[in-house]
């Protein structure tokens, strides 16, 4: 069970109020699929992704980035049952959209660098660490239902 | 996953941006990662004082980006430009190479918060290239 100071708590919901959705997430997944390309294996339904500029102009890959990232919301207002939230999800990128979990974590990767961007320095150590801290419970729930 | 060229000039091309600033993003990607991967402290008993940008962190995170800088000028031939190091690591100091990664991430963590528009997703893709391969040249000769 995964423990959470109040500190923690406040740090969650503070950087996650902060986040503009529309811009991180489509900022985030352009990241996924220009740092680790083979990630566009996901995505033969969406169009150009033959360059970094090609990416970063793709409305289907902003699109899906919004989609993405809102779903976190779900785990920043449940925070005692990330498991729980997001087991149907988990079977569906297990069973139906046949997702390497390994996924995950590139994501949650690319997902801090581009909130560092934006955040900058108010995304201190301490502020950083809780912020993985949720974002690998988040990825461990998304793997959790893989068989 | 090699070097292209693209990649060592884009390398470059970021390095000679952010060379200036090498010593306060090693301190800060090093005080990163001892609070974010508290196991990363394990290597470090020997300080007094592990805190973000204390003393001894300062000074190690300017020896490793000097490293990093050794490595930059050797990007064409990493392995054998960087052996000296590799040797250090493998015999004396025995990092595990798990941990390269690990500050891999913090030093792309810092670069993305102090160069923000020059952190873009193509300078992004080739440090983190460049930075992987740095990696495997620091364990060549682990076994």
């Amino acid at each position: 069970m995964v423990e959470w100071s109040d500190s923690e708590r406040k740090t969650i919901a503070s950087v996650w109020g902060k986040i503009k959705v529309d811009k991180i997430g489509p900022q985030t997944l352009a990241r996924v699929l220009i740092v680790y390309p083979w990630t566009q294996r996901y995505f033969g339904s969406f169009g150009n992704l033959s360059s970094a500029s090609a990416v970063l102009a793709n409305l289907k890959v902003a699109n899906h980035g919004k989609t993405v990232l809102n779903a976190l919301d779900k785990a920043v207002k449940n925070l005692d049952g990330i498991k729980a939230t997001y087991s149907e999800l988990s079977q569906l990128h297990c069973n139906t959209l046949n997702v390497d979990p390994d996924n995950f974590r590139l994501l949650a990767d690319c997902l801090t660098i581009v909130v560092a961007t934006s955040f900058r320095s108010e995304f201190n150590p301490a502020v950083q660490a809780t912020w993985q801290k949720f974002l690998s419970v988040v990825v461990a729930a998304l793997s959790s239902r893989y068989h | 996953m090699s070097l292209s060229a693209k990649d060592k000039a884009a390398v470059k091309d970021l390095w000679a941006k952010i060379s200036g600033k090498a010593d306060d993003i090693g301190q800060d990607a090093l005080s990163r990662m001892l609070v974010v991967y508290p196991q990363t402290k394990t290597y470090f008993s020997h300080w007094k004082d592990l805190s973000p940008g204390s003393a001894p962190v300062r000074k190690h995170g300017a020896t490793v980006m000097g490293g990093v800088a050794e490595a930059v000028s050797k990007i064409d031939d990493l392995s054998s430009g960087l052996l000296n190091l590799s040797e250090l690591h493998a015999f004396q100091l025995r990092v595990d190479p798990a941990n390269f990664k690990i500050l891999s991430h913090n030093i792309l963590v810092v670069l993305a918060i102090m160069f923000p528009t020059d952190f873009t997703p193509e300078a992004h893709v080739a440090m983190d290239k460049f930075l992987c391969a740095l990696a495997l040249a620091l364990s060549e000769k682990y076994r």
